[in-house]
């Protein structure tokens, strides 16, 4: 063969979807296209958010929203409000205790219901884009309409009881899996005063909330009568207690260093000095972030449910809306996770000084958002992991190290406590040492237990000879 | 009111929040059984196998390594009871109060170290 220049081949669209992608409208287009009734309704909604942000900025400069039941900022005030109300108009106390603990409650389901109503569709499309594909667009405007329509189907499908199950054990985990991701909204603050259940051992009670799930699983995987079932039970429990364990570590140095394990008092401490956790205790954020995707089943580390292996794991004999209650708890433990991780190490609620100016809850929404997008960006990036693979790194890495990195943590609070210097020198100083303290034990525990970054190319060689998303865009213009 | 009563009324919201929980899935459960069709056909029970018929009940020998680790997890689980109230309270106690933990996780991470180096960690 002779010598010949490597010329770039054409990029041409591969396959019908990406020619597709191609012939897709740009964004001017798509502008252009939207019908004249959506573009007054947009104009009009804008507008009135916008006059409604002017509208309470005024106020607060103004100073009328000091705590008052309208302050929109805290709606912790209006419920508040209404205890008084009642109290003043001689209603029983039990009563108006009940009533607002109701009102939470359901304020609970809302956020949960809600986003089970939206959670699928947006998922399903934000992997799309990851994928290059279109995503659900059939049903409604943008296969809005989507989860509606699963949960339908979900609902009119048979429900199959195996002959070989134990039939009252079979029925218990759909329930129990579903109700722990309600119960473990309760500590969460979305602001100052709007915290459905403030405890004072918050940290706890999210530790012991989230291993109600464990038994649950092992019950539908052992209740079914299924290889299948009791392999993927048996997985999915063995991970989910091993990693229960570094995030109690990773929450231990939230508390060192906080020093209370209310999950309000915490966030104050981050709004406090101005400082989110993650920048101090870095390793504590990632271990949290990296056990609780194993925690709550998700992908890399659903090696529970692996289709590939074991069918659908411990809910292979499930099927109609019990099968549909095991898919939603995944999406209603995802921004529980995501909200429990902007509480403790993004700050929560607080923004640098921006909770005075915008409620309190938007900004805690908008940082579940972003958790929640880089969980799917991690299940769009990564490929499962192996089981043996998963439970050395919890054993071998993560809860020795935590260890370690909680020690250093209660040296430093106690220092943090004594000396008399101004805040940002010592935590800034806390940060560049467990910064340092991190890169040296990841480096010299990695090396001795033989991890090594890849040696080969990692980049998406099939996606860019196919011409990906980008090369098309190219290709057009 | 009582110490321990207003204890009890800390947690109250819990209940309520879980009986509006067990309303919302009992809803989508009723909601199916009311929905769904249902057939008495003998075949639709049988188990799961990728077409293969089942040979024996699944609640079989299992795996020795899940156990080891179920062990091992007890150990920790306990050490975090232990180690929350301690994150709290060492401070006002000082040196000692440090040390001592140091020491407890210490023989812990002694018998951590013990099962790796038996390899009860190695998945073989």
């Amino acid at each position: 063969m002779s010598e010949q220049p490597l010329q770039a081949p054409i990029r041409r669209p591969a396959t019908p979807m990406l020619r597709q992608i191609e012939d897709r409208p740009g964004l001017k287009e798509m502008a252009l296209g939207v019908p004249f009734g959506l573009k007054v309704i947009g104009a009009i909604m804008g507008l009135g958010a916008l006059v409604l942000m002017a509208a309470v900025g005024y106020l607060v400069v103004d100073g009328r929203l000091d705590g008052q039941w309208y302050d929109v900022r805290d709606l912790g005030h209006a419920v508040a409000g209404l205890r008084d109300w009642l109290d003043g108009e001689g209603v029983d106390h039990r009563l108006t205790w009940l009533i607002t603990g109701a009102l939470g409650g359901l304020a609970i389901m809302s956020i949960v219901g809600g986003w089970l109503l939206i959670g699928s569709w947006v998922e399903r499309r934000v992997i799309a884009k990851f994928q290059i594909r279109m995503g659900p667009n059939r049903t409604g405007l943008f296969g809005l309409l989507q989860p509606i329509a699963d949960a339908v189907k979900l609902m009119t499908k048979e429900i199959i009881i195996p002959r070989g199950a134990d039939r009252f054990l079979y029925y218990i985990p759909p329930v129990l899996v579903f109700v722990p991701a309600m119960l473990g909204w309760a500590p969460i603050p979305w602001a100052p005063n709007m915290a459905y259940m403030d405890i004072n051992v918050g940290v706890l009670y999210v530790v012991a909330i989230s291993s109600i799930g464990v038994l649950a699983i092992f019950l539908a995987g052992w209740s079914s009568n299924n290889h299948y079932s009791l392999l993927g039970a048996m997985r999915t429990v063995a991970m989910m207690i091993s990693y229960e364990i570094p995030i109690s570590l990773a929450l231990l140095s939230v508390v060192l260093l906080t020093q209370s394990m209310q999950l309000s008092e915490i966030v104050a401490f981050q709004g406090h000095y101005h400082v989110w956790m993650i920048a101090i205790i870095p390793f504590a954020a990632f271990a949290f972030l990296f056990a609780s995707t194993a925690e709550i089943n998700r992908s890399p580390n659903d090696i529970g449910e692996a289709e590939s292996e074991i069918v659908a794991g411990f809910y292979t004999e499930y099927s109609g809306m019990k099968a549909g209650l095991f898919m939603a708890v995944e999406l209603a433990h995802a921004i529980l996770v995501g909200a429990l991780m902007a509480t403790f190490f993004l700050g929560g609620y607080t923004l640098f000084g921006l909770e005075e100016w915008v409620p309190g809850y938007l900004i805690l929404a908008a940082k579940i958002g972003a958790v929640y997008f880089l969980f799917v960006w991690l299940r769009g990036t990564l490929p499962r992991f192996r089981l043996d693979q998963l439970m050395g790194f919890a054993w071998k890495f993560l809860i020795p190290l935590g260890i370690i990195q909680a020690f250093i943590v209660a040296i430093e609070a106690s220092v943090f406590v004594r000396v008399d210097a101004p805040a940002f020198i010592t935590l800034g100083a806390f940060a560049v040492v467990n910064l340092a303290s991190t890169v040296v034990m990841v480096r010299f525990w990695a090396d001795r237990l033989g991890y090594a970054p890849a040696q080969h190319a990692t980049k998406p060689e099939l996606t860019n000879a196919l011409g990906g998303l980008k090369a098309a865009q190219r290709l057009r213009s | 009111m009582a110490q321990a009563d207003a204890l009890y009324v800390d947690y109250l919201p819990v209940l309520l929040a879980a009986i509006v929980g067990f309303v919302l899935v009992f809803s989508a459960l009723i909601g199916s059984r009311l929905l769904a069709p249902f057939s008495q056909e003998r075949e639709k029970g049988t188990t799961y196998e990728c077409g293969m018929l089942p040979l024996q009940r699944a609640s079989t020998n299992f795996g020795m390594r899940f156990y080891l680790y179920a062990i091992l997890f007890v150990v920790f689980d306990v050490e975090a009871v232990f180690i929350f109230p301690w994150a709290l309270s060492f401070m006002g106690i000082g040196q000692f109060a440090y040390w001592s933990m140091v020491v407890f996780i210490g023989i812990l991470g002694l018998g951590l170290g013990y099962a790796w180096k038996k390899g009860a960690l190695q998945w073989r």
